[in-house]
């Protein structure tokens, strides 16, 4: 009993505990949120966080509330992905579809990327819908993005109505974005 | 035709000047001394064991624009910074789960250093106390060495004191 009061034990037991408890700690917070996933699961739609990221073009900043009253199709990607690439040119169709009639937009969020490949990428594919940047990582807690590409989509009222964690096709944007487009989605 | 040609030449002329300090510029750092200080934010890594990754050849790319453009280490850094955020630094955050980069290898020395420093109390007192010695003889013997000296004969009285204090505190 004598052995296990001395201070050197009482020192190691508690340096043992602790770096034990950092280690359940580090493990429970490391995996991406998917509170999204979970509330859409349940037939929820839960607000959209809104974020505040500056332009890709320089001109300011731009924040989700602007686009309210809109469905708005959150694109997340980068210049060097190529899955990004191989869904650009879908995601420029649907803008320009969704757009006709004002009610809805696309929205690039370039991220871990320089300026410079991204203004090329958007040249290369053409893309005319508004391109923001993420550099201090706003969206990852927010909406639990953990790679790219992976798309949100908003409704109207500012609610989550969809995501994809991955790259998005056809069926994707006929079943979750075109719905909305209808009066009182 | 020929206001056009002097206009031209002109133009040409006074190109020439900022051309040639651009392509003069020292470089005043190198690649490899910025990709040691920086995180490729895809692959978790140093950008420097970074080989293949697309996103960290892209990042290379960056950095070796802005070296031609003679631009210091730390301007770098400041533009990576602002493209890729402050994750592209090598040195960890200074909140959240990060901080415990810094703060575990602290409190290990810390607690590793009071654990030797309460081992090393344990051990000198298990050791026992001090061996006490008389004062020495002053008178060495026939050899030399001097010996502690040997106690002289009792006072006298002293063992009546000695048993009056047993007694009393009923020993």
């Amino acid at each position: 009993m004598q052995r296990l009061r001395s201070p050197f034990v009482i020192a190691a037991l508690i340096g043992v505990t602790a770096l034990l408890g950092l280690l359940v700690y580090g493990l429970s917070h490391n995996g991406p949120d998917r509170a999204i996933e979970d509330s859409l699961a349940k037939g929820q739609r839960e607000a959209a966080p809104d974020f505040d990221l500056p332009r890709l073009d320089g001109g300011g900043r731009q924040t989700l509330a602007d686009y309210r009253g809109k469905v708005v199709v959150l694109n997340v990607w980068g210049s060097w992905c190529d899955p990004c690439r191989t869904e650009s040119p879908l995601l420029e169709r649907w803008h320009k579809r969704i757009s006709r009639d004002g009610k809805g937009t696309l929205l690039g969020i370039d991220v871990l990327d320089n300026t410079p490949d991204a203004e090329a990428f958007i040249r290369e594919y053409g893309l005319t819908y508004p391109q923001l940047k993420d550099p201090e990582d706003q969206l990852r807690p927010e909406y639990g993005v953990a790679g790219v590409p992976e798309t949100i989509v908003i409704d109207p009222r500012g609610r989550v109505a969809a995501v994809k964690r991955g790259p998005v096709d056809d069926a994707f944007m006929r079943q979750n974005v075109a719905p909305l487009l209808k009066a009182g989605s | 035709m020929r206001r056009l040609l002097a206009l031209l030449m002109a133009a040409a002329l006074l190109a020439l000047p900022a051309a040639a300090t651009a392509a003069d510029c020292k470089p005043r750092t190198t690649l490899g001394d910025v990709e040691d200080e920086v995180m490729c934010p895809v692959c978790g890594t140093p950008l420097a064991l970074a080989t293949e990754a697309p996103q960290a050849n892209r990042e290379r790319a960056f950095i070796q624009g802005l070296v031609d453009d003679c631009l210091s280490k730390d301007q770098i850094k400041d533009r990576l910074v602002a493209e890729y955020g402050s994750e592209v630094l090598s040195t960890p955050d200074d909140s959240g789960f990060d901080l415990a980069a810094t703060l575990v290898p602290a409190g290990l020395v810390l607690l590793g250093g009071g654990a030797l420093a309460a081992a090393a109390l344990q051990w000198r007192r298990s050791r026992g106390g001090w061996t006490s010695y008389g004062p020495l003889d002053d008178d060495p013997d026939e050899t030399g060495v001097r010996e502690p000296r040997r106690p002289g004969p009792p006072e006298p009285g002293a063992s009546e004191r000695l048993q009056d204090d047993l007694d009393r505190y009923g020993r």
